[in-house]
Formats: structure tokens, sequence, C-alpha cells
């Protein structure tokens, strides 16, 4: 380096920081990339304006438990949007690992044996997605498709469409206790997010799962094998649907072969509101995470504001569009 | 630099009678051609010459049908393009093969990253090859990006160097590149081909493809020339002109 050439940079950085910052807020992308945050802020300033009951201790703790299960389902689904694949499965695998969960249950294998049904069964379906779609090259969009009718399918044949009570102190446990404001499955969510980011972004598998949803040919030119990464992001997400089974059936003391399909459509808006892209090789997973709390203090805030039920779909619809069209001003 | 007894030592790799076909259609014909340490040899042929073939039967990703191709002496046997790199042949394709989503370290380093041991879990190392990153572009490119930049965000040149380094890195002996200057103005493809002179310069073997005589004529030491699937003729650039290889090349001039 020059003596010369080191001159005019030095002054640079000085004024940078200031300037930088009012440029950051007029940049539209900066508030694309934190679409999330930014829209959960300014829910819970008008929520808790409209209604003060909205922070309470109380509220936060029933959000954030509400909020677990969304939490989990839309990490798995942030692995599979980050190789530029979409998960429409997620929300079957789900229902089926809560109808293997209560029909082992039922049949005695003990509530260990039965959560380990329950989360093998995800990882089976996840992989069996995974592998259709890396080995037979056929569309994610159509095969998870597929499985999401195949999946709920199976869960009315194995339940034969009756849903089972699980009374059990453990999972009483599990739905209501906590430690202090924080529920037990708001723990659980919360360990899950921290290792999904650790492995997202702290492992050589994280960084291949980038690099394929990035350029699938790049990726496969410095020999990493795309298939194997596309299977596991499937398989992940089906274990995590699993795990949200298990949390499932705590809160609603029931194994139900119904179709969840708000935790579908949820999932992918939390990650599209985190913005995610979905063309893939771009993630986080404190994005997807906020835009599942979003979500889910979008619904508890109209609850509390007495708007009917039937407005809140309408809501999740609008915020998420809204988002989608935010993100169109990523760089 | 050591002095060798034997002259034929310094050919790093030779490429003996290689034959490849697709169905019906013969891609490669007996081609037999040298690449020696420390210099650039091109390859030079129209569309559909074969040059393509040859080098992706070099760089592991076609095995040939017949014929040989070896490495001092070591008859070459590769199943993928994981083996070629392992033997020190790297290939710096026509698209690059970067991720643009990802930063120029975690390109440099992508499917060979530093990783710190912890029991059972291995952890990136981001900050170790962050340093290493910033070692390897510093010493080749003329433009040096900064490391923690996104790809998306480079330049064309700079994207061309960051893949050279990439390829260089590693301890690589030969390097393949596929026309490295084909979509750069005319700055930035006086800094790549810089940069491939250096890279001659510290004692690999460069394989440079290009449609560009007056580039082959100031980059290469020895010219290999192909044309409907078979080599029909090898120059040393000194020895030669651009017309001479012109003729090669349509056919106009056997050797």
């Amino acid at each position: 380096m020059t003596t010369t050439g080191t001159a005019p940079t030095r002054n640079a950085p000085v004024r940078e920081p200031a300037s930088t910052w009012t440029r950051r807020l007029r940049d539209v992308s900066f508030w694309a990339e934190w679409a999330a945050l930014v829209g959960l802020v300014a829910l819970v300033i008008v929520f808790q304006a409209a209604n003060s009951t909205f922070l309470s201790p109380g509220n936060i703790a029933s959000m954030l438990v509400a909020a677990a299960i969304l939490v989990i389902l839309a990490v798995g689904q942030t692995f599979v949007i980050a190789t530029s694949g979409i998960d429409l499965s997620v929300a079957s695998i789900m229902t089926l690992a809560a109808v293997v969960f209560g029909q082992t249950y039922t049949a005695g294998w003990g509530l260990a044996g039965s959560i380990v049904a329950a989360v093998v069964a995800g990882l089976l379906v996840g992989a069996v997605n995974g592998v259709i779609i890396a080995r037979g090259k056929i569309t994610d969009f159509i095969v998870t498709l597929g499985m999401l009718s195949a999946a709920s399918g199976a869960a009315l044949v194995l339940s034969n469409g009756k849903p089972v009570t699980i009374i059990n102190t453990f999972l009483l446990r599990l739905s209501s206790g906590g430690l202090g404001i924080f529920g037990w499955s708001t723990i659980i969510a919360a360990v899950v997010a921290v290792l999904a980011h650790g492995v997202l972004f702290h492992t050589r598998f994280g960084t291949h799962v980038l690099a394929t949803g990035g350029s699938a040919e790049a990726a496969t030119a410095t020999g990493i094998s795309t298939r194997r990464i596309k299977i596991a992001v499937y398989t992940i997400s089906g274990v995590l649907a699993g795990l949200g089974a298990i949390l499932l059936i705590a809160r609603i003391g029931a194994a139900e072969p119904a179709a969840n399909t708000a935790f579908l459509l949820n999932s992918v808006a939390a990650v599209v509101l985190g913005g995610v892209s979905l063309f893939g090789g771009r993630a986080t997973i404190l994005g997807p995470v906020i835009g599942a709390l979003l979500l889910t203090a979008l619904t508890n805030g109209l609850t509390l504001l007495g708007v009917s039920q039937f407005y809140q779909p309408l809501a999740v619809g609008v915020v998420v569009v809204l988002a989608a069209l935010l993100t169109r001003f990523q760089k | 630099m050591t002095t060798d007894t034997n002259t034929t030592t310094d050919v790093l790799l030779a490429v003996d009678d290689v034959s490849l076909a697709f169905g019906n259609v013969r891609a490669l014909v007996d081609v037999s051609i040298t690449l020696r340490r420390g210099e650039i040899t091109a390859l030079v042929g129209d569309n559909g010459a074969g040059k393509s073939t040859l080098v992706r039967c070099i760089s592991g990703i076609h095995r040939p049908d017949q014929g040989t191709i070896s490495m001092d002496g070591r008859q070459l046997r590769f199943r993928n393009p994981e083996d070629a790199r392992e033997a020190g042949i790297e290939t710096v394709h026509q698209n690059l093969a970067l991720v643009e989503d990802l930063t120029v370290w975690q390109n440099l380093f992508l499917n060979r990253e530093l990783v710190h041991r912890l029991g059972p879990v291995a952890v990136l190392d981001r900050r170790g090859m962050q340093r290493r990153a910033q070692e390897m572009v510093s010493t080749l490119a003329v433009n040096v990006p900064a490391v923690k930049s996104r790809v998306r965000r480079l330049s064309g040149g700079q994207r061309q160097a960051v893949a050279i380094c990439r390829a260089a890195g590693f301890s690589s002996q030969l390097v393949i590149m596929d026309e490295p200057t084909a979509a750069l103005g005319v700055q930035e493809t006086a800094r790549v081909e810089e940069l491939v002179l250096r890279l001659r310069d510290e004692g690999h073997a460069v394989l440079l493809i290009s449609h560009n005589f007056a580039q082959v004529m100031r980059l290469s030491d020895q010219v290999w020339v192909m044309r409907a699937g078979r080599c029909v003729g090898g120059r040393r650039t000194a020895d030669t002109t651009g017309e001479e290889i012109v003729a090669l090349i349509t056919g106009a001039l056997h050797s």
C-alpha cells in the first residue's frame, strides 16, 4: 500500500457513521431487511395504545406460548426455503405425527416411546420428501403438495378419523408450566431457534445449505452434494414438524387428525416476513422467529380488541403480501 | 527453481490418445497434449471442436473411453471433480461457480471450510477463514475486493479475481481457465491477464481456453489446436504466428 493512497481513505470512516445511519434509514432495502421487526414494533405500539392489557406479563407469556409451535415450524421451513425449496407438507406432517403419537400412546408405548414415534414419523416423511425431490428431480412444490394430501390422508386412515384424548401430567406441565413468564414450550422453541442459528451460520452444513440455494450449479462445482443437502433440509423440516406435534398435543390435550392449514400458511408467511428470499441463498433464523411472533401478536391483538375471528386470516394475508412487496426492494 | 537433469520432468500433465464419445457423437478422437510446469498452455479451436470436453476430462467431470491422463508420470483415474481437485487440478469455470449471496471469504473456502473441533461438533472458524482469505486476495488481486462483501456486489473483474484466487490457493498444481476474460472490459482484462502471468511465475501450470488470439499470443508459451474432436497441432507460441494458428483451426493448414 502506498502512503498517498491511504490519506483520502483515512478521512472517510470518520465522517461515515452519521451519514450511513441517515442513508440507511432512507434506504428501502434497510426497511425490507427488517420488515418483520418494524411490523412487530408497530403492532405492539398500536395494540398497546388500544388495549393496555396487551403488554401485561400474562398476555406476553400466552403470546409466546402460542407462538412456540409456529416458531418451530418456521425454523424448519427456513432451512427448506434457504435451498430455494418450499415445504407445503409441514402442517400435514405435524398432523400425522400427532396421530402417530395418539395411536402409539393408546397402544401403551408410554410417553417416551410415543414421543420418539412421533418425531421418527416426522423424520421419515420429511426424508421421503427430500429423496423424491433430490433423486426424482421433481419440483419441490409438487412433491410437498402431494405429501400435504398424502400425510393428512394417512393421519385420517391411522386414526380412523377420530381424535384421541391424551391425559398425561408431563404434557400438562409442558403446556402450563415454565420458568418465570416463559412457558416450557416457549423455552423449547427458543432452544430450537438458537440451535438452528448455530447450524446455519457456524457449521459447514449451514454454509452448504445457503450455497445450494444461492447457486446449485456453483455448489456442485465445488463438490457439494446438493442432493444430500436437499434431503437433509426436508428431513430437518419433518423432525421439527414432529416436535411441533408434541407441543400441539400438550396444548390441546388430544391427538386430532385435523388439517392444520393455518400452520402451513403462517410458517411460510413467517419466513417471508423474516426477509428470507424465496429464491434461496439468503436466510436468517432471527427474521422468521420475529415473523412468527408478529403473526401471533397480530391474531392475539385482534382478539383482545374484540375483532371477529373471521377477520384474522384477512389481516394475516394483507400483512404477508405487504411484506412480500417490501422484500422486492431487498438488495 | 531446481535444475532438472531429465528434460521430461517439467511435463506436469500428459494426455495420451484420449477418446470420448457421447452416443454416436465422437467428441474426442485420440487427443494427445502435454502441459508443462511454470508455463501457460493455450487450448484453441472453433466452437464444438472439443476443447471443453477435453477440459472436462482433465477436471474429472467426464471419464475418457480410451487413453490415459497422467500427472508427473502417474496415471490419474478421476471418478468426480473432487478427485481432480485432490490431485491438485483446479478449474475456473466460465460461469465462475461463485455463489453471489455468499461473501468473498465464504466462496473462497466453499466446501473447504476451516473448522474448530469441539468434541463431536465442528464449528466454523470464521475469523480464521476471513484472515486467510484476506491474505489470499491481497497477494493475488490488483483491485482487492473486501473479503466480507457479498460476491453480488463485485465487478466482473473482481469476481474473476476471486475465482482465480480460489483456484490458485490450496496448493494446486494446474489451474484450468475457461475463457477467463470473455465477459470483461479492457482494463479488467488487463488485470486478469496480469493475474494469470503471476500464477505462472509462482510455478503453477495454467491451461487457458481462449477465443482471443491476441491474448493467446500475448500470454501463452505453448498452443494446442483442436478441430472436430482431434488435436490437429501444437506449436511453441514463440515459433508461430496468429495466422498459422487460425489456419490450423479452420483446417486450411494441416500440420
